[in-house]
């Protein structure tokens, strides 16, 4: 589903990521792990199409085609989404009104009719229960307000709600409670189908013992330098990165 | 001969039709003179630095149009908010009428400022309030000399008025260029509330220029929310002059929505004159093309634990203009007031301007006070994250606009005219909503 192949990309002159290649199929999880400044986020940024990034080398394959010059509007029609570290707050539209428009620009894109009324709401019904989300939260304006846990799980709720073939969850359990996590991997792993893929980028295992990844990929100065199963959380759980920077100037 | 003075020796024209003996004319003649010393405003004064009268000047302006003009209620219908039951005070160039009207006189009065200013039963209240809450200022002067007609509302003691009232003001264009000087005066007595919509509409392409005085009185525990429109055609021009005099416990609300016109300046003026009164003031200003919109405020507290919140949003594209200008005056007195200002504005063209001033004197030393103003661009993160949710940018700016300008009609009390609004703004920004904002 995803070829990342040899990715470098830079922000303000800067590499930050230093040849990234990365397989993704459909049915899989996986978990990008790394210490603070690795680069993690980067990558999602760079997947989903932010423009501050300048691949200056490589490529990004989705579903057999080169999505690099892709706008990230493009790379949504095709199924793309981004759960946002932090996500942005936009006064003035209401969660409803914007997942509405998100839907509807999407099918657009894809040359189909709006979604009628009655369907969308049966579906922001169905998904805002998913995820335990009150009728009242949903008239609210967009993430503003809302806390930490609110505003992932308003996340959530909209890659619920658009259905997206890869889903990249940026730090999804950071700022949230035990109680938030739960309800928010319990959503995440309820949306999980065989033809659609998650990549997960998290700091700490905490969120792999509820979302179990496939695999595991470490994440140091802007390189995979390690991949593995579930185990290999686990591991970098009691050992910490050390001993896997340690491993590389070994091999050196 | 400049405007000035064709409106000078007009005045005599006038004093052939109106009551030369009565107190009211004396307040006419010390304001005529008042203008002939002042004259219009120039951009030499510093509340007038970014906005010249100079091009609405040169029109050779009619003053008194001669035939009342009758117009069919399904051609001007779309001006009203006719979706609810309101009283409407209508005026077509200047004159009362009847036709298109729909008064009052049972429990509250919204009728005619000419009936007031002439019967005797309303002198008590003419003398009690009539010209009472305005300044010492040219235009308002020139509107005062020629006082003659306008809305008279008076919400009497602990009545609510049971619907909006509208007051609505055409200009047919019968005369080539027409200059109009409407007079209004609203008294909410002790606990009485009511809402207004105050409208200046231009029927055709020829120049208007309305030089509008509303004189307001909110007094003790009342409260009053007042919607104002604008959105005439690019001949039109509006210098709308509002005072409002709060007594304490009061709340009292302006919002000014200005879509259209050639020129408008917007001078609004609250003083609050007790103790744990609310003013609000609320703006939103989208314009194109070479229009030019001027919000002039002022909020003067002069006593304790008051309350001020303003809140002003412009979105300029083309050549237009744009021009806050907001002071905020606490006397020593009026200590623990909370005065709040913003003024946020988004430039989508570079051949766009706006000037953002705020003024804050304040001389008390235990009060909240903050502003803010910004002139901007887009938020470019809001941008990236619609996006990433299969907006495309183009539809995603329209979004982010729309958002931002309709930030300001959370207050909108009255549903139909936030509807109306909403629509306009989505239609002035270019955005299909897919749905009711």
């Amino acid at each position: 589903m995803l070829k990342i192949k040899n990715l470098h990309a830079n922000v303000e002159g800067q590499e930050i990521l230093k040849g990234i290649d990365l397989e993704i199929n459909p049915g899989e999880v996986h978990a990008i792990m790394g210490p603070n400044g690795s680069g993690k986020s980067t990558l999602a940024s760079v997947i989903a199409g932010n423009e501050d990034f300048e691949v200056t080398e490589g490529d990004i394959i989705f579903e057999e085609s080169n999505i690099s010059e892709l706008s990230p509007d493009e790379r949504a029609h095709k199924g793309i989404f981004l759960s946002f570290q932090y996500p942005v707050e936009i006064p003035g539209v209401s969660v409803t009104n914007f997942v509405r428009t998100s839907i509807n620009e999407v099918r657009k894109a894809r040359n189909l009719e709006p979604m009628p009324a009655k369907d969308m709401l049966k579906m922001i019904k169905e998904k805002s229960e998913l995820l335990k989300i009150d009728r009242k939260f949903l008239s609210r304006s967009l993430n503003e307000g809302f806390s930490g846990g609110e505003k992932k799980r308003n996340e959530i709720f909209q890659m619920a709600m658009l259905e997206p073939k890869l889903a990249i969850l940026d730090e999804t359990d950071s700022g949230l409670d035990i109680d938030a996590i739960r309800v928010v991997s319990d959503g995440v792993n309820q949306l999980k189908t065989k033809e659609n893929a998650t990549l997960m980028i998290t700091h700490y295992q905490r969120l792999l013992d509820y979302i179990i990844p496939d695999y595991v990929h470490v994440l140091l100065d802007g390189k995979i330098v390690k991949s593995g199963g579930k185990e290999l959380a686990k591991e970098l759980e009691v050992r910490g990165y050390d001993w896997i920077k340690e491993e590389q100037i070994a091999s050196l | 001969m400049t405007l000035k003075d064709k409106l000078i020796s007009s005045y005599l024209l006038f004093e052939e039709n109106v009551d030369l003996e009565s107190d009211i004319h004396k307040q006419r003649d010390e304001a005529i003179k008042f203008f002939v010393e002042t004259g219009f405003p120039t951009k030499k004064e510093e509340a007038w630095k970014y906005t010249s009268l100079k091009p609405i000047l040169k029109e050779d302006y009619n003053f008194f149009p001669k035939k009342e003009d009758a117009l069919d209620y399904k051609d001007v219908k779309k001006y009203f908010i006719h979706d609810i039951d309101t009283y409407t005070i209508v005026f077509v160039d200047g004159i009362f009428s009847s036709q298109l009207s729909n008064t009052t006189h049972e429990r509250i009065d919204a009728c005619l400022m000419s009936s007031a200013l002439n019967k005797d039963k309303y002198k008590p209240v003419i003398d009690k309030y009539f010209n009472k809450a305005v300044p010492k200022d040219g235009m308002v002067s020139l509107n005062t000399a020629f006082t003659r007609e306008g809305a008279y509302i008076r919400i009497p003691k602990n009545i609510t008025a049971e619907k909006p009232i509208q007051i609505l003001n055409f200009s047919t264009g019968n005369q080539e260029a027409l200059m109009v000087q409407p007079r209004n005066l609203i008294i909410l007595e002790e606990g009485a509330e009511t809402e207004i919509i105050e409208r200046h509409q231009s029927l055709t392409e020829n120049p208007v220029l309305t030089n509008v005085v509303t004189e307001v009185f909110v007094e003790k525990n009342a409260h009053l929310d007042y919607y104002k429109i604008q959105n005439d055609h690019t001949s039109a021009s509006l210098i709308d002059n509002t005072f409002i005099k709060q007594d304490r416990d009061s709340s009292a609300s302006v919002q000014t929505f200005s879509f259209g016109g050639k020129l408008t300046r917007n001078n609004l003026n609250f003083y609050q004159h007790g103790e744990n009164i609310n003013s609000i003031l609320k703006g939103v200003t989208i314009i194109e093309g070479k229009q030019h919109v001027d919000h002039n405020t002022l909020v003067h507290h002069q006593e304790p634990n008051c309350e001020s919140h303003q809140d002003y949003k412009g979105i300029f594209s083309g050549k237009s203009v744009g021009v806050f200008n907001g002071k905020i005056l606490v006397d020593k007195v009026a200590q623990k007031t909370n005065a709040f200002q913003s003024n946020n504005n988004i430039l989508i063209d570079d051949t766009a301007t706006c000037n953002s001033k705020p003024q804050l004197e304040i001389f008390a030393d235990d009060v909240k006070c903050s502003h803010g103003c910004t002139i901007g661009q887009m938020d470019e993160e809001a941008l990236y994250y619609l996006q990433t949710r299969g907006i495309p940018y183009k539809e995603a700016r329209a979004l982010l606009m729309f958002a931002f300008a309709n930030k300001v009609l959370s207050s909108v009390r009255i549903p139909e005219i936030k509807k109306r609004i909403t629509k306009q703004i989505a239609l002035k920004i270019g955005v299909e909503l897919g749905f009711d904002a």
